[in-house]
């Protein structure tokens, strides 16, 4: 089973976001980077199939900056086998391009899986998983939490509204991975010893000239201050009065 | 002059209320182009688009095939692409519900569009500019979409309804026949009909301090009584207590509900940029320097095992007076 897996490096979601001085990026100074925690997903889900399978390969492909050749690593610490970096230092706010130059590299790869994380914790767009599949012509169950496969074949359940659709496809196909899907692995430390030495490919890209321009990022407005209404059970109808009368949502 | 198509959505053939602000996004984006505004409907045979003149709509396109009653990935995209294809569309808006995230980027691949997903305001000003959270919220996007169409996926509750006085006219659309590469072919309905936590006007959250996953029933008697869903947070979730549907916060759901309480939830930044956009948020928690005081409205410091079981009582009596 050959399976690719795409990943992002994005802030830590912990992380405290600063504005840049030209008011329409983030300052990265600073800031602690991580493998995109529904990445995580998409990586585990690969090397249990592989596993399962009992032979293949999990390759890692990622769009971005040189500092993601680091995210890469992690997930070839996890147990991934290889990994490529198409480097470009453009923002990929946009998400066709980005998708176009993903299809691009994966289309001759003989991949029977193509997996995602359902969306970047970043921008959260949802969008590049799908796209690449729309690109390839290839069945793709998005925000999927649990995943069968046999021979040849798939049932992805995906979690909406009020319920979970049941959706069938038939491989190769793209998958894009929800939280509750599996259990990642943590790195061992024979894992990163063993991932400084797997291969990793770099290779320099220009993406499609983007269909979004941003003109500003700035903080959200401050809430204004709220009140502590009172201590204990006594409290309540203070508080309800406030929520019927001041804020008028009762 | 282009006009504005909104994809409509439905459950069961009922029209979702997140599709009256869907047209509203595109009632604001058509008068800015000097377009109309047009509805698209994809659903099971006698699936209606009547009645939403009213909601701003100059034209409601239905697509009404056997096999369309549930989201079908590749069919939903290849009708609503084709309809883009048909016009001169400006600009194509969907609710940024499971199925309009999904849907919004095939019809952005389809058709070589711009997409931002989760828009919180939409304009015209030269071209489509929408305002989007960031980092979860931590920060805001104001982006102009250069591209046409421009795809924008609207958050559900960031936009009020529009009442229009137009009477809106319905037109039928042919459904090529066909098989997706991709088949929903079920839809399973949870045990209890539970208000999913993104689209509720009320959410009780809970987080650690509920102690054990039991403990839950407690927020769940609040949520019914204020006809609202019950949230979770980050903690728990991974604790195994409540389902991932339940997550709010960064890497779970970010809501904007009118009212919000997060009860026993400490307020770690994660969460918190998961409800920057809430209405009222209400918090309540023993701690009187947790980090939620900062971001709430209103607060109650005490243990919730006493607050809660007041707080519904009381409001029901509220509800019912």
């Amino acid at each position: 089973m050959k399976i690719a897996v795409c990943v992002k490096r994005v802030p830590d979601s912990e992380a405290r976001i600063k504005i840049a001085a030209d008011g329409k990026s983030v300052d990265d100074a600073g800031v602690k980077f991580v493998l995109n925690p529904y990445d995580e997903y998409a990586v585990e889900e690969a090397l249990k199939r592989k596993e399962a399978a009992g032979a293949g390969e999990v390759v890692v492909v990622s769009v971005g900056r040189d500092a993601a050749q680091e995210t890469i690593r992690t997930a070839l610490a996890m147990g991934a086998d290889r990994g490529v970096l198409l480097k470009t230092d453009a923002a990929g706010l946009d998400p066709l391009p980005v998708a176009r130059a993903l299809a691009a590299e994966l289309t001759d790869g003989g991949y029977d899986l193509i997996l995602f994380g359902k969306m970047a914790i970043d921008d959260s767009t949802h969008g590049v998983g799908v796209m690449v599949a729309e690109l390839l012509e290839l069945p793709c169950v998005g925000a999927i939490s649990t995943l069968e496969l046999a021979d040849g074949k798939g049932v992805a359940h995906r979690e909406v509204e009020g319920g979970v659709e049941v959706v069938e496809f038939s491989l190769p196909a793209v998958l894009t991975a929800d939280k509750g899907l599996n259990e990642p692995r943590y790195p061992a430390l024979r894992g990163i010893m063993q991932a400084k030495k797997k291969p990793l490919e770099v290779k320099d890209i220009a993406l499609d000239d983007a269909g979004i321009e941003v003109l500003k990022l700035e903080y959200p407005p401050e809430r204004k201050a709220g009140r502590i209404v009172g201590e204990g059970p006594d409290a309540v109808p203070a508080l309800l009065d406030a929520l019927r009368n001041e804020a008028k949502v009762l | 002059m282009p006009n504005v198509l909104a994809i409509l959505e439905q459950r069961d053939g009922t029209l979702k209320k997140v599709s009256h602000e869907v047209l509203a996004a595109a009632r604001i984006l058509a008068d800015g182009m000097g377009g109309e505004a047009h509805g698209l409907l994809i659903g099971g045979s006698g699936v209606s688009g009547d009645g939403l003149g009213a909601f701003g709509a100059d034209t409601v396109f239905v697509a009404a095939a056997e096999g369309l009653e549930r989201y079908q990935p590749d069919r939903y995209a290849a009708v609503a692409a084709a309809q883009v294809g048909a016009g001169d569309y400006g600009a194509v808006m969907v609710a940024a519900t499971a199925m309009g995230k999904d849907l919004a980027p095939r019809v952005a691949a389809r058709t070589g569009g711009a997409l931002a997903a989760d828009a919180t305001s939409v304009s015209y000003d030269g071209g489509v500019v929408v305002t989007r959270p960031a980092y979860a919220g931590k920060a805001t996007y104001t982006l102009k979409l250069t591209a046409t169409p421009a795809v924008v996926a609207v958050r559900p509750n960031a936009m009020a309804p529009i009442q229009a006085d137009k009477a809106g006219t319905v037109q039928t659309v042919a459904v090529e026949a066909g098989e997706g590469r991709a088949t929903t072919v079920e839809m399973k309905q949870p045990e209890s009909a539970a208000l999913d936590v993104a689209e509720a006007s009320v959410v009780v959250a809970g987080g650690r301090g509920l102690k054990e996953a039991e403990h839950f029933t407690l927020l769940e008697e609040l949520a019914a009584v204020l006809g609202g869903a019950v949230g979770a947070s980050r903690a728990v979730v991974d604790a195994g207590w409540r389902p991932h549907s339940e997550q709010v916060g960064q890497t779970g759901k970010v809501v904007s509900p009118s009212l919000y309480f997060a009860v026993g939830v400490s307020g770690a930044i994660q969460h918190l940029a998961g409800i920057r956009t809430a209405g009222t948020i209400v918090a309540i928690n023993k701690d009187p320097d947790a980090p939620i005081f900062k971001a709430a409205d209103y607060g109650i410091v005490g243990d919730l095992f006493e607050v809660l079981p007041r707080l519904t009582e009381e409001a029901k009596k509220l509800k019912e007076g």
